[in-house]
């Protein structure tokens, strides 16, 4: 397959009006692409995996950014790059749990330019879907990634429907685990869309990993003060310390009164195409102290009913490791 | 047979044509096609070390492309040209970005600052390069106009950082010699850590 070094020749329309903007999309639907940060962007097109006749360029459009107070929480634009999430003094004091997940993604370069929406709405990295194959997710009617021969030790190990790729996005859990609602805007009006309903698996959309539809932006994303100041954990876990997507991740927020915990929002990044909310662990710690013996208690708990593929049955340790680990901080 | 298409004439636009496509010219001429109503202007005025420059840039054109391409400004490298290694690394308005994943028309307006922009009016090596130079940072040298970038834009807003601090600014850099440890000698240095 060649790489090439250039894109090819398309439109770039670069509004400043989020109306504009909308009417853009709405009008190019799915010949359009929408750029923030770019940076899951230009290698699809370099490599001509995708093709759009037409870039939406959105960081012209002020309103999208910065990160501000509302009634019930925070909004944080859309187009606010990873390091003003990860280095807001907001952030840090309420929600540090969102901040630490921001602050691990890639490489500090890349999060100067990408963006917290395109960190949740960028596309998943199986190996196989990125070079082009006509695997499910593409269209075509077969998993690359699921078969005797195949590499998939960063694969999924719950709930894979025919494509078996998990969730690339390092704030992803950190947002279910904060209840965020995501803010979706087009030319027909606003819908807001909890975090945990924002992302789709393949057994509901198999070509696409939210509920973002042609036509629509996501424009922000509201925290609310629910789970603010709480205990937080947060913990990526990759080959690499930068530059590296997640091989299994965890994000938990805890509210603990009297010495127990009485709350807790715990879930997993790249287990399934999805953030993986831990319900079962959750009811069982609940009312319980945060340590040791109630670590012990939930050990396994996590990982139950996983289905792992060839190579990484690794992560259902790592999984109940994790929850070990946050347990015990 | 047209008398006026001779076999020399023949063979001479056969090698013209081949010319044409192998040197990229080909290239250029199928990208300048018609623009739609809305879309943006070919060409534009972009803030390069400081000075003005009037340069015709695609709509898809990347800023590593227009750098070294359009511009002449080849001290900043392509390595991947995907973002896996920090090669391009360029600041604008003071923030670090690979040049390689940034679309030129999307500085507009914005201070690009490559290596070829540290050095000072007479000629002298900024700081950084120095240090770099006195700490022997270097191995093969391809990485460090990315290194430099990077320890500038680190050093602009943390005067004094830790060597832990240093390394966190300078990992989106990669570099296959593996002469970070020098590289963070060279951060040591410029900062006056180190004398």
């Amino acid at each position: 397959m060649p790489a090439f070094d250039n894109m090819p020749d398309m439109e770039l329309y670069q509004p400043v009006q989020i109306d504009d903007a909308l009417a853009l999309a709405a009008r190019l639907a799915d010949r359009g692409w929408l750029v923030g940060g770019g940076q899951d962007t230009y290698g699809w097109i370099k490599d001509r995996n995708k093709r759009p006749d037409a870039l939406i360029d959105l960081n012209g459009i002020e309103s999208l950014r910065g990160i501000r107070e509302i009634a019930d929480g925070i909004e944080i634009g859309a187009l606010t790059t990873l390091t003003e999430v990860a280095t807001n003094p907001i952030v840090r004091e309420r929600y540090s749990l969102l901040s630490k997940a921001a602050s691990v993604v890639a490489s500090p370069q890349i999060r100067n330019a990408g963006t917290l929406a395109g960190n949740v709405a960028q596309d998943v990295r199986c190996w196989y879907y990125r070079r082009g194959l006509d695997c499910y997710r593409a269209g075509g009617n077969l998993c690359y990634a699921d078969t005797p021969e195949a590499q998939n030790r960063e694969h999924a190990i719950f709930n894979a429907s025919r494509c078996v790729a998990v969730t690339p996005s390092d704030t992803g859990p950190a947002l279910v685990a904060l209840e965020a609602q995501m803010v979706i805007t087009s030319q027909r009006g606003q819908r807001v869309v909890p975090a945990d309903r924002f992302f789709v698996g393949p057994d509901v959309d198999i070509e696409n990993t939210t509920v973002l539809r042609d036509g629509e932006i996501l424009t922000a994303v509201r925290i609310p003060a629910k789970w603010a100041g709480a205990e937080f954990y947060y913990e990526k876990v990759a080959d690499r310390n930068v530059w590296d997507f997640a091989l299994v991740s965890i994000a938990g927020a805890m509210r603990i009164e009297g010495g127990n915990i009485v709350a807790s929002s715990i879930v997993c990044g790249a287990v399934q195409c999805t953030p993986r909310r831990l319900s079962s662990v959750e009811r069982a710690i609940q009312g319980r102290p945060r340590n040791e013996a109630t670590a012990t208690m939930v050990a396994g708990m996590a990982s139950q009913g996983a289905r792992p593929l060839n190579q990484n049955a690794f992560k259902m340790p790592l999984m109940d490791n994790l929850v070990t680990k946050l347990l015990t901080a | 047979m047209n008398p006026r298409l001779t076999r020399r004439r023949f063979i001479k636009s056969v090698i013209f044509s081949g010319a044409a496509l192998s040197s990229g010219a080909g290239f250029y001429l199928a990208s300048a096609q018609s623009r739609q109503a809305g879309a943006v202007e070919r060409l534009v005025s972009l803030n390069i070390n400081g000075r003005t420059r009037r340069v015709d840039v695609m709509p898809q054109e990347t800023l590593a492309h227009t750098l070294r391409y359009k511009l002449g400004l080849t001290g900043t490298k392509i390595g991947c040209n995907r973002g896996e290694c920090g090669s391009c690394t360029v600041t604008i308005d003071d923030v670090t970005h690979y040049s390689c994943s940034t679309l030129t028309h999307s500085v507009k307006g914005k201070e690009v600052v490559t290596i070829e922009g540290l050095r000072s009016e007479s000629g002298a090596l900024h700081p950084v390069q120095q240090a770099f130079i006195d700490e022997l940072s270097p191995q093969c040298g391809f990485c460090t106009p990315g290194q430099i970038m990077s320890t500038v834009a680190l050093l602009k807003t943390n005067p004094r950082p830790t060597r832990e601090e240093a390394r966190q600014a300078l990992s989106g850099n990669l570099c296959r010699c593996g002469a970070y440890d020098h590289y963070l000698n060279g951060v040591m240095r410029a900062s006056g850590q180190l004398s």
